[in-house]
């Protein structure tokens, strides 16, 4: 079973994403925001992470680029799921290491779709 | 929704659109007619029917057809087929046409156009080896409002999450407020054309690839066998056919054979799959 990290500040969001990632086989585990999100990928890194980019503490974009400098921070495929949807801040994550981008609000075609194109499915 | 008015409107789409509807489908009926209904400042499905019956109003005919017949798309639909057709179908038929230097493609039934123009990405990736060749996509569709949907080459930030990698996303289209234009030198190797697959298909000429996915699930068994017959005069010995995941030739006509190895692909009998490996 694959494990993946879903990182956003709503709870109301993380329940929805977890429902639909484990109903995909996924184990879940959560953090509210990015500094959450390092501390249990220092703890153990998962296959893959579901990130918001605004969250207080530290942002999504922030901890992805610390993650990506990590020890193993290469492995996680990482997937924003963010109410910001211009290009810039897509191409913005792109070249921070994201592998996939879902705009807000998403559905569970959607993320099964984008998780099928990273080769979690 | 009383019965002969399911009857009445079940078999008028079955002429038009050559949509099989049995009875355990009214609830589809009354969710798609019910807009009509509203548009046409009806009171309800009772009144749209009368009217129907009374007054062969045309426009009135194909909102009716239009409203009933499916939509659904995404871009790179199942994925698979387009694996087949970028590492296996286009290689082999590139090869097949080298001295004419010329496909057609054609989306069938190409609702708001994602299949058209997911072949034209791929065609766009493979540019620098088709320099020179003339390369066309048509698209057709029953439904002018699909056409035309498909035409303009926007979509919605659902739509464009729909089988689009993100990657595509950011290099092939344009972003206008919440909606997604894709861009024009993608746009122009793509043509759409209204055009009802019961009617006379000769007009729109020789297909070397037809896509015709999810759309024989539709029809009774008499109207799959025209629709493919049509298909197959369309196309030269060695064009390829691509249907959907649930559809099939077998028991419906000799005309096409399933391509050996090939899921979802068949030929009139001259395209071999033979030593292809799809990853």
């Amino acid at each position: 079973m694959k494990s993946c990290l879903v990182v956003d500040d709503s709870r109301v969001v993380r329940k929805v994403a977890r429902k639909i990632l484990e109903e995909l086989n996924f184990a879940c585990s959560e953090a509210e925001d990015g500094k959450q999100a390092m501390e249990a990928c220092a703890a153990q890194m998962p296959d893959a992470i579901l990130l918001d980019w605004n969250m207080p503490v530290m942002t999504g974009i922030e901890f992805l680029r610390r993650l990506r400098k990590m020890s193993g921070g290469e492995t996680p495929k990482v997937v924003f799921c963010t109410t910001e949807n211009d290009l810039a801040h897509i191409q913005e994550a792109l070249s921070a290491g994201a592998n996939e981008y879902i705009m807000k609000p998403f559905d569970s075609d959607i993320i099964q779709t984008k998780f099928a194109q990273v080769g979690l499915l | 929704m009383r019965v002969e008015d399911f009857d009445m409107f079940s078999t008028l789409l079955k002429q038009r659109s050559g949509l099989v509807l049995t009875r355990d489908k009214a609830y589809l009926l009354e969710s798609r007619l019910m807009p009509v209904a509203r548009k046409w400042n009806m009171k309800g499905l009772e009144e749209l029917a009368t009217t129907v019956r009374t007054r062969k109003d045309e426009a009135l005919l194909r909102d009716i057809t239009e409203a009933m017949t499916t939509n659904e798309s995404s871009f790179f639909r199942d994925q698979k087929p387009f694996d087949q057709f970028r590492q296996l179908v286009l290689p082999r038929l590139m090869e097949a046409r080298a001295t004419k230097r010329s496909l057609r493609i054609w989306s069938a039934a190409c609702s708001s156009g994602q299949e058209a123009y997911s072949l034209s990405m791929i065609l766009n990736d493979e540019a620098a080896r088709l320099a020179g060749w003339r390369i066309e996509i048509v698209g057709t569709d029953i439904s002018a409002e699909m056409v035309e949907r498909a035409k303009s080459g926007v979509y919605t930030q659902f739509e464009v999450q729909r089988g689009l990698p993100i990657t595509m996303l950011v290099k092939h289209f344009k972003q206008n407020g919440d909606k997604w234009q894709i861009n024009p030198q993608l746009r122009q190797m793509v043509s759409f054309r209204e055009w009802n697959l019961l009617g006379d298909l000769s007009a729109l000429g020789q297909f070397d690839i037809v896509f015709c996915r999810n759309v024989l699930i539709y029809f009774d068994q008499p109207t799959k066998a025209k629709v493919l017959e049509s298909i197959s005069r369309q196309m030269p010995q060695d064009g390829v056919l691509y249907l959907g995941g649930a559809e099939t030739v077998l028991g419906i006509t000799e005309r096409f054979k399933p391509v050996e190895g090939q899921r979802g692909l068949y030929s009139l009998g001259g395209f071999s799959a033979a030593g292809a490996k799809v990853a």
